[in-house]
């Protein structure tokens, strides 16, 4: 089982790499991008078959260390 | 007569600041021991415990967020649950925020720079042990040297601070205005906990300890902790 595993900076935390992206889209005259926000994709591959047992754990792992839920919001996707 | 302190210094693998900060509390006719990251207790009868600058795990996930989970930091939680002093410098301060003994967080800088140079900052406030003998309002100059200093707290967080005087330090120009150098939220360059008994700041006062290498204010800040 894999999990997919997004970490954002949260909504209203200014997103300092992002905006450096969008910056340089403009300048590159890439027009019509209102927001860019740049997060990290972390993959887990697990030995769990049971996928609920399996994102609660992943969540777990996500409080504990994979996201600093003080300044960051994470999503997770189990295939 | 003044005590001689008893300073725990941690090192993890990265960590780069621990001889400079054992080099300044020396100075300062102090005795300082370096505490490896596996060690799961503290040495006994100590006064003070610095987690240092550096790179902990080279800044891998976040910085300080691996640091943060090595057996020697339960025992520093235990301490500073326990009223012993902590003070956290630079990466120290982020592995301080990331196990939670600190409030907020240190993000990216806002202009994604390394930032290393000589920076003024104003004293906030001063009714703590770690700037007790410095003076509400005057500004020092010490090194900064980072990438992620930005430090960021939420509204109702940076209110509680403020309440209750744990901002240690800001940003500022040589009058004391605060100044953006990072985008820190109001140019916060270091906090306290609750308690008053765990420090955290971005600038590294242990390298401002003689005149002639441009400034010695970080003397002035480390002696706060005698008593």
């Amino acid at each position: 089982m894999t999990a997919t595993v997004n970490v954002f900076l949260k909504n209203g935390v200014l997103d300092p790499q992002g905006k450096a992206s969008h910056h340089a889209l403009d300048s590159l005259g890439f027009a019509g991008v209102s927001d860019v926000r740049i997060g990290k994709q972390i993959i887990l591959q697990l030995d769990s078959e049971d996928k609920a047992k399996a994102e609660t754990e992943v969540k777990e792992m996500c409080e504990t260390l994979l996201a600093n839920t003080v300044i960051e919001d994470y999503t997770i996707e189990i295939n | 007569m003044q005590k001689s302190l008893k300073v725990a210094v941690l090192r993890f693998p990265g960590t780069n600041c621990e001889f400079d900060t054992q080099y300044a509390f020396e100075k300062l006719g102090h005795t300082t021991e370096l505490v490896w990251h596996e060690n799961e207790k503290l040495p006994t009868d100590i006064d003070l415990v610095v987690v240092p600058g550096g790179f902990s795990y080279g800044d891998y996930l976040r910085s300080g967020s691996i640091a943060r989970f090595s057996p020697v930091m339960k025992a520093v939680t235990a301490y500073a649950n326990d009223g012993g002093n902590v003070l956290g410098i630079c990466n120290g301060f982020q592995i301080l925020t990331e196990a939670g003994l600190l409030p907020g967080a240190l993000k990216r800088n806002n202009n994604l720079h390394f930032i290393s140079k000589h920076q003024n900052l104003c004293v906030i406030n001063n009714d703590n042990t770690f700037l007790s003998k410095c003076t509400k309002g005057e500004v020092l100059n010490i090194p900064i040297a980072h990438a992620d200093g930005n430090y960021y707290i939420d509204d109702e967080g940076f209110k509680k601070l403020e309440e209750n005087k744990q901002i240690l330090l800001r940003y500022s120009d040589s009058e004391g205005n605060p100044v953006v150098v990072n985008g820190s939220v109001t140019s916060i360059a270091g906090v306290c906990n609750e308690n008053k008994n765990v420090f955290g700041l971005m600038p590294h006062p242990e390298r401002a300890l003689e005149a002639i290498l441009g400034s010695e204010d970080g003397l002035r800040m480390l002696k706060g902790f005698e008593v």
